[in-house]
């Protein structure tokens, strides 16, 4: 180890951010992976159904009550999906334009990626700040990373060339860009109090003054229902609405193709619960508690930090799952109405009077 | 015009938040979801192992049964082949070389039976129209193979799986009646 | 003579055919015919003398009353007053009578659909049905069965019979094509009529009295002319199938089909009853200018061929080294156009079979023309009979002869053609559908040949020797027209596909000539019969949709 110390400073970026991307996307790939199971043994147990509670591999056996009880969890599920998703036949139709049809799965997942580039998941852990790449510009590197989604689905429904997915693709792209406005918006009083753009200072603002959603609740609320616009999840689902379009944008799409297009919906909500809990519900802290607050003097409480962050990640993700049970589903008009004629202007009431309040009292 | 339009009450202010749906749709999922989880309420049931109870009268796979003395009861009149509205049934008639019928004075029986369990739409209309009693929808619902051919049964595996069933018993009946009467004064050569 | 039949006016003549063709009163039944109206009808035929046995055509009728002073009553209105039909000592109840064999009087009216003559059918069928044993789903006449037919129409769903049926003899072995079912015997004797007045074999009879009637051959089994199975179509119910059609095809599978017998010169028409691509019956279509409603056994029972699994279904082709190779039918159509273009004017002749169709034949024609080539056909004889059978065993000589193809007398060119060949003058011999090696042209012959084009049907020495095979089309496997030995046009539809590779002899020539001469190829048969119409002396002036299901008459 104490090798490292003799790299240039630039060589131990390069291997500390590799190490880094490297972790986080395993973790991020299993998080998603476990976050369909979550959602379907979620969405079982709200529709009085046990869930998928079959995949065994071997070594079941040699578990005495474990065993069984992980089974009947479905823990081994999303392996058998993941190889299940390998081992189809990947079709292409005939009548598709092959290379928007090939490549709209891979800019659908990228953006996902990207945007947890940013995300700082922890304080530090030895010298190193739990974040990939911590830049001052953080939110708007996320915001232009995310604006980029809506291309993947809007290249799936043209490269399909049929009508469902084109009808998808074409609701997809006008829901995303009208809740990109509300959602850019509604963080604006964000930056007006922290007064910078750089995550890590957002957190740290958040655990000397409390968390931003206690400040900005309107923005918080506003914030959350539009990444549930922005992620297509119910009752913003009209891009893909199994009831009327088939499967929306990805209806054409089968095995690999089609897991791609489902690792991005998932990547997306995960990067969206990394990004609510950055923002307003404090990151890595946690108030009250000093050590918890303050950034980790030690390896112990460096990965406290960010079991703290996964923790609230994962209380929003049950969100997500949850409230696709509650509601059903908006009509197009009711979303346009929803997105432009109340957020939009809420968001900017809201900026406005956390302007005046910063203006009025902070100087 | 026999319409009768009704007026919507508008929404009041709280209720155009959409909070009372979510409140309401919350409450609802939280209820299943504690019931499912901890009180075990689950209406799944673990197909392989447990299976429903097929009630009667249920429309499964038509087989060919056999009569009280395990012989053929199919007299290969054919209707069945015509009524089968997707053409699954396909019999091939004995002919005038084919072997006798396993009853005497029924006189024919099938030399071929044929059911494409993968056409048949289990409507029934065999059944319906079978004047013999001798093609009957039992219970059978899981009708699996390996090829398209494994899924054409023939002759000998519908009898094998339909039974038997005795039913009103024409031909024995008329065989009797007829071994009844004085001999027939016409010698038959 | 005027009539009414159920309150329709129709005028009929006062005699009308019988069944051998000579004047007779005309009957009720023949009346109500005329009228539009089907009285049912067991033992009556057309064809066949009036019997009057199985009381089905009961009708009810009225008469014009007359009065002490023998002129008509009147009505108010000035009408004729008719008086119902009753029974004489029980004025209420009225009385039927058969309508087969009763004469119409002037002014008569029949209640064909009457209460009282449905009531008189319901029992009618009651009573036929007392020992019937209605097994109809073993039966071989379901479908086509009179007795279900009427059941359905008239009967009535219950019996008042509640004794234990007669039991009588099943599955009797009346003769070597015919097998008697006595129960379903409703004993209405057209088999008896037909065996003894139309085919001249008095050799069915009824025995036994009251409920033990039973129809019976004069010696059992033995019940054996060239027109049995006629007793088979005759039979309005089950008691009598045929052996050859006995529980091989329910009828109601069967497609039928307009088509012509070919097992001889009378060109009897059929209707040819196929399933998928199978045939499992000819029965005799009604002509009366042919066959009437019959034909012989021989002719009906002579259709296996043409599913025979031996049958000729690859184009095949002789290399020069002696291999025959499996090649298209646009490369041997080229092959052939190719041997027939180069041949010099005498270098072919042409063999025909007076089994093909006019169309053919007149194709045929035109590549005979074009090479200058001998042709001929080979002749057919057999022993004519009484009835139906003709001596000439080929169904279209007279077209043979009306295209040209050979003169009168058949066979006449086949020994200069054989001269041709021995000499070398003939290098090219072009055989359609005969056994040529049988008719002189032996295999020492044909081996002098260039080139030997053969189109047939099933394999034999001559398909054997062919240089050049091209699998011809069974009657039943095309359309086309043949002229009988009466000189009667008559066509025949298509009932089943060719096996294999096979095509239509008219369909691959026309191309092949189109190859030769270069004439342009019509795209249907019914426009080369009206090519042919117009180049064929004796077929002037016809058109395909002219000669209709029983043909026409063309001179001889």
């Amino acid at each position: 180890m104490e090798a490292i110390n003799y790299l240039s400073p630039t060589a131990q970026m390069i291997l500390f951010s590799a190490l880094k991307i490297g972790v986080v996307f395993g973790v991020v790939m299993t998080a998603v992976a476990y976050a369909v199971l979550v959602e379907r043994k979620v969405s079982a147990w709200i529709q009085d159904r046990v869930g998928p509670n079959r995949a065994a591999p071997f070594f079941v056996d040699y578990l005495p009550v474990i065993g069984p009880f992980l089974v009947k969890l479905g823990i081994f599920q999303p392996a058998a999906d993941g190889l299940k998703f390998l081992l189809k036949e990947d079709f292409t139709p005939s009548y598709v334009r092959k290379v928007y049809f090939w490549l709209a799965p891979a800019i659908t997942v990228i953006p996902a990626l990207l945007t947890i580039a940013v995300i700082p998941f922890g304080s530090n852990l030895g010298g190193q700040k739990m974040v990939i790449a911590d830049l001052n510009v953080g939110i708007l590197y996320t915001f232009g990373i995310v604006s980029l989604g809506v291309y993947g689905i809007v290249l799936a429904g043209y490269g399909s060339n049929s009508k469902y997915p084109f009808l998808g693709s074409i609701r997809s792209s006008a829901q995303m860009i009208s809740y990109e406005i509300a959602m850019g918006m509604s963080v604006v009083p964000i930056f007006l109090l922290t007064e910078s753009l750089n995550l890590g200072e957002i957190i740290r603002y958040q655990a000397e003054h409390g968390w931003m959603i206690l400040k900005q609740p309107l923005a918080f609320v506003i914030f959350l229902i539009a990444a549930f616009a922005e992620t297509n999840r119910l009752p913003f689902d009209l891009p893909e609405s199994e009831s009327e379009l088939v499967g929306g944008y990805h209806t054409e799409y089968s095995s690999m193709k089609f897991a791609l297009f489902f690792l991005g919906e998932y990547a997306n909500m995960i990067a969206s619960a990394a990004m609510m809990v950055t923002l307003f519900l404090g990151g890595w802290t946690l108030p009250f508690i000093d050590a918890l607050n303050l950034p980790a003097g030690s390896l112990l409480l460096g990965l406290v930090h960010i079991g703290v962050f996964l923790a609230k990640m994962a209380f929003f993700m049950i969100v997500f799952i949850w409230v696709r049970w509650m509601l059903p589903r908006f009509r197009y008009d009711q979303l346009m109405d929803l997105g432009w004629r109340r957020f939009i202007p809420l968001a900017l009431a809201n900026i406005v009077v956390t302007a005046i309040v910063v203006a009025l009292f902070n100087h | 015009m026999s319409t009768k339009v009704v007026d919507r009450a508008p929404l009041t202010f709280y209720e155009r938040t959409y909070l009372p749906a979510i409140l309401g749709g919350l409450k609802v999922t939280a209820k299943h979801f504690a019931d499912t989880v901890f009180k075990g309420k689950s209406v799944t049931m673990q197909y392989p192992e447990e299976r429903w109870v097929v009630p009667e009268g249920y429309r499964g796979a038509p087989y060919l049964v056999k009569d009280q003395d395990g012989a053929t009861k199919c007299v290969s009149c054919q209707l069945c082949e015509f009524v089968c509205p997707p053409k699954a049934i396909r019999i091939t008639p004995p002919g005038p070389e084919g072997r006798p019928a396993d009853r005497a004075n029924a006189e024919k029986m099938p030399r071929e039976f044929e059911i494409n369990m993968l056409r048949c739409i289990f409507c029934g209309m065999c059944q319906e129209v079978c004047p013999e009693e001798a093609i009957f929808l039992q219970k059978d619902y899981s009708i699996t193979g390996e090829n398209r051919e494994s899924m054409i049964f023939n002759k000998e595996k519908l009898l094998s799986l339909g039974g038997t069933h005795a039913g009103i018993q024409k031909w024995k009946h008329k065989l009797e009646e007829a071994q009844a009467q004085e001999s027939f004064p016409v010698e038959t050569p | 003579m005027t009539v009414k039949v159920n309150g329709k006016t129709v005028q009929v003549p006062k005699t009308m055919p019988d069944w051998q063709g000579k004047p007779a009163p005309t009957t009720m039944l023949q009346a109500a015919r005329i009228a539009g109206v089907d009285i049912p009808h067991y033992c009556y035929h057309d064809k066949l003398p009036v019997a009057g046995n199985c009381r089905m055509c009961l009708v009810e009728f009225g008469t014009p009353m007359i009065g002490p002073d023998r002129k008509p009553v009147l009505n108010e209105d000035g009408t004729p007053k008719i008086a119902r039909s009753v029974l004489p000592y029980e004025p209420g109840t009225p009385r039927g009578a058969i309508a087969c064999a009763t004469p119409i009087s002037p002014g008569m009216e029949i209640y064909a659909d009457s209460k009282a003559t449905e009531q008189m059918r319901e029992s009618v069928l009651e009573s036929l049905l007392i020992n019937h044993p209605l097994d109809c789903p073993i039966c071989d006449q379901a479908g086509e069965c009179k007795l279900q037919e009427y059941s359905v129409q008239h009967g009535k769903a219950g019996s008042q019979f509640v004794e234990a049926k007669v039991h009588k003899p099943k599955a009797v072995d009346l003769g070597p094509r015919i097998v008697l079912d006595d129960e379903r015997c409703i004993l209405c004797t057209r088999c008896i009529r037909f065996t003894r007045d139309i085919a001249g074999d008095d050799a069915l009879g009824i025995v036994n009295r009251g409920s033990y009637n039973t129809i019976s051959a004069f010696e059992p089994g033995k019940f054996d002319n060239n027109y049995t199975l006629n007793t088979v179509d005759l039979c309005p119910v089950g008691a009598l199938t045929s052996k050859d059609f006995r529980f091989k095809m329910r009828v109601w599978f069967l497609k039928e089909t307009k088509s012509l017998c070919t097992s001889c010169g009378t060109g009897c028409n059929i209707t040819i009853g196929s399933r998928e691509g199978v045939i499992h019956r000819y029965e005799p279509r009604d002509n009366d200018a042919v066959n009437g409603p019959w034909m012989c056994d021989s002719g009906r029972l002579n259709y296996r061929w043409v599913g025979r699994p031996d049958r000729l279904k690859e184009v095949l082709r002789t290399s020069a080294g002696g291999a025959r190779e499996r090649i298209t039918w646009g490369a041997a159509l080229e092959t052939a156009a190719d041997i027939l273009r180069r041949a010099p004017q005498g270098g072919v002749a042409f063999v025909v079979s007076a089994r093909q169709t006019n169309e053919e034949l007149f194709l045929l024609k035109k590549l005979a023309a074009h090479t200058g080539a001998l042709t001929d056909a080979v002749p057919r004889e057999g022993e004519p009979d009484r009835l139906l059978v003709s001596a000439d065993r080929n169904p279209n000589s007279n077209g043979v002869r009306f295209t040209g193809m050979a003169f009168t007398e058949f066979g006449f060119n086949l020994p200069k053609i054989a001269d041709g060949i021995a000499q070398g003058r003939i290098k090219t011999l072009v055989v359609f559908g005969e056994e040529v090696t049988r008719e002189g042209l032996g295999p020492e012959l044909l081996a002098k040949l260039d080139a030997l084009i053969v189109s047939d049907i099933l394999p034999n020495a001559t398909t054997a020797a062919a240089t050049l095979l091209l699998p011809g089309a069974a009657h039943a496997e095309k359309r086309g027209t043949f002229v009988n030995v009466k000189g009667r046009l008559q066509r025949f539809q298509k009932a089943v596909e060719p096996p294999g590779d096979a095509r239509p002899e008219a369909e691959f020539l026309q191309e092949l000539v189109q190859a030769v001469t270069g004439e342009e190829p019509s795209r249907s048969i019914e426009g080369l019969f009206n090519r042919m119409a117009a180049a064929v002396p004796a077929f002037a002036g016809l058109e395909w949709a002219r000669i209709g299901d029983t043909g026409v008459t063309v001179q001889s």
